[in-house]
């Protein structure tokens, strides 16, 4: 991975501005079916500087990925702004992917193609698009897998597709919808040290949605606490462990990991423990 | 293995080779003595079926000029292939149906995926004409046949019609459902990505309600060959429905079973068809596991 020529940053230069997220005052409402009005996320107020990893930790059902869903242009905001980039998002946000916990692969296309649908969507052409999307499986590890379908790769190699396809418009933001929820621990930490490699590479603004304090301390310069729903912003912490980290599951056995997780999770275990109360009464 | 002694440890890793080639062969003679006596089973099947009805009729426990019987409807099928029947060669009138049934299909098939992915795709004229879909889901269609003969005449384009009306809703909630259940995630993904509506469709929604319209082809087809089968038998100048009706008119089971067992053959041929096409298309599908075969 470390000896293929690293992409250009397109549209970098001097552009650094352009991948800071400003949240202010966001509200999002949905109707329930019911038609009661339920409050997902209120008054929530964050800035993600441009090249920064932020995690929004909290309590399940407490609208992270409301959050993220404004952030991407693909729901509107009730009340409040999101601007990327100075300009207020209004339809969706141009230079964004996004990565789910369900890995978000087309069955139906090969391991290529399903790369390829980020350049070509854009209106690369397909020699272009080619070339770019077996570099990227290069860079992921999965050369000679071109032609395979997804269901015939492991979680973890899925994911891998779906990390290049996420990266490989250079997006200037990553959204990351709990990525690597469903994997398990070895594979999980394989794919976080790659996250972390890729992104020092490319440094796009990250929003990081993720249920492991663990894994939110070990990534990230910022991790946010949510409160339960509504949810808003209780906490905000930064992690000053050094750039690069190296491999995430050594950086945990470290003194400075330790007490900030620790703090962190004084801050957390009140909202995980009311959330957890809510959902205990109400079944 | 566990009570090795030193001498026989060393011829151990030998041992478990030729155990191992052992257990392959013994796999396969499982498999071929498995297949054998499916095919025993099948064969003795029909033979008591067929047998039965043969002997039945031969007593006359059960009467032959109502029920036909085996030798006589083999007689009547080669009648048909040598002597032809009142209404041309019976390749012309197998033809004739196969002609309306294909045509059928297509012009359903089309209608009912085309409108299908319209209507799950835009929610406000689903739920304007949904009710009227289901309403006329409803209804007996192939009492329709009866209309469109008394409409259009005795020529092929009723059989047509009623056949693609069949096939079209069974494609068409096929088509409907499947756009309804496509991955929303791949959806934001790739509308994150920058496509537009268009290419959402192109992306996305058809390709994934393609599995589905794949799965109801097969039910279709059957549909198409019903639909024209029924339309001759109301009324037509060729075809094997006509065959058939003429012979119920003449008290002539045998030629009906005849008949029958031609649509069987071509029906199955059409379906071997499908299947390929299900292949080629939905190859990137898991294999489904219910097929591997436990020894």
């Amino acid at each position: 991975m470390g000896d293929n020529p690293i992409r250009p940053p397109a549209a970098r230069e001097g552009a650094d501005g352009q991948a800071r997220i400003e949240i202010a005052g966001l509200t999002k409402r949905y109707l329930t079916p019911k038609g009661e009005t339920f409050t997902a996320i209120r008054d929530v107020t964050l800035t993600i500087e441009p090249g920064q990893f932020c995690s929004i930790v909290g309590p399940t059902g407490c609208g992270k990925s409301t959050t993220l869903a404004q952030v991407s242009g693909l729901e509107k905001p009730s009340a409040g702004s999101v601007k990327v980039g100075g300009n207020v998002v209004d339809g969706v946000t141009d230079g964004v992917s996004y990565m789910f916990q369900a890995d978000a692969l087309f069955p139906w296309k090969s391991v290529l193609s399903n790369v390829m649908m980020g350049p070509t969507l854009v209106g690369m052409p397909k020699r272009e698009a080619t070339e770019l999307a077996r570099d990227w499986l290069r860079r992921v590890g999965l050369a000679g897998f071109e032609d395979r379908y997804p269901h015939q790769l492991s979680g973890g190699m899925r994911k891998r597709v779906a990390m290049a396809a996420a990266l490989i418009n250079n997006p200037r933001i990553l959204l990351m919808d709990e990525p690597f929820g469903a994997l398990d621990v070895q594979t999980k930490a394989i794919m976080q040290n790659e996250l972390l490699q890729l992104w020092e590479e490319l440094r796009p603004s990250v929003l990081f949605i993720t249920h492991d304090l663990d894994e939110a301390v070990a990534l990230s310069d910022r991790v946010v606490i949510m409160t339960s729903s509504p949810g808003s912003v209780k906490d905000v912490f930064d992690i000053d462990l050094p750039r690069p980290r190296g491999n995430v599951q050594q950086i945990r056995h470290e003194q400075r990991f330790i007490e900030l997780q620790g703090q962190i999770w004084e801050s957390l275990k009140d909202e995980v423990t009311r959330a957890y109360a809510r959902t205990a009464g109400a079944a | 293995m566990t009570t090795l002694t030193h001498g026989e440890a060393r011829n151990g890793n030998a041992r478990n080779e030729a155990q191992a080639l052992d257990g392959k062969a013994i796999a396969r003679r499982a498999a071929r003595r498995r297949t054998t006596l499916v095919w025993i089973g099948r064969i003795l099947l029909s033979v008591i079926v067929f047998g039965g009805w043969q002997w039945f009729t031969e007593v006359g426990w059960v009467d032959k000029f109502f029920f036909g019987q085996p030798t006589q409807i083999w007689d009547s099928l080669v009648k048909l292939f040598t002597e032809g029947t009142a209404f041309g060669s019976i390749w012309e009138n197998i033809w004739v149906t196969m002609q309306e049934a294909l045509y059928g299909f297509i012009v359903g098939t089309l209608a009912g995926a085309i409108l299908g992915i319209l209507l799950g795709s835009n929610k406000y004229l689903a739920a304007v004409v949904g009710p009227y879909i289901r309403i006329v889901n409803s209804i007996p269609r192939i009492v329709l046949g009866s209309i469109f003969v008394v409409a259009f005449g005795l020529g092929i384009f009723p059989k047509i019609l009623l056949a693609a009306v069949l096939v079209f809703f069974v494609v068409f909630f096929n088509a409907f459902q499947g756009v309804r259940e496509v991955d929303q995630n791949l959806v934001a993904n790739v509308r994150v990505l920058g496509a537009s509506p268009l290419q959402v469709a192109v992306h996305v929604t058809i390709p994934s309600a393609t599995t589905w319209i794949i799965a109801s082809l097969h039910t279709a087809l059957g549909f198409s060959i019903i639909g024209a089968l029924v339309s001759e038998v109301l009324g037509a100048q060729r075809g094997l429905g006509l065959i058939i009706s003429q012979a119920q008119g003449s008290f002539d089971p045998d030629t009906v079973y005849a008949c029958m067992i031609i649509i069987a053959v071509v029906t199955l041929s059409a379906e071997y068809l499908i299947g390929l096409l299900e292949k080629k298309l939905l190859k990137w599908r898991p294999p489904n596991r219910s097929e591997a075969q436990s020894i």
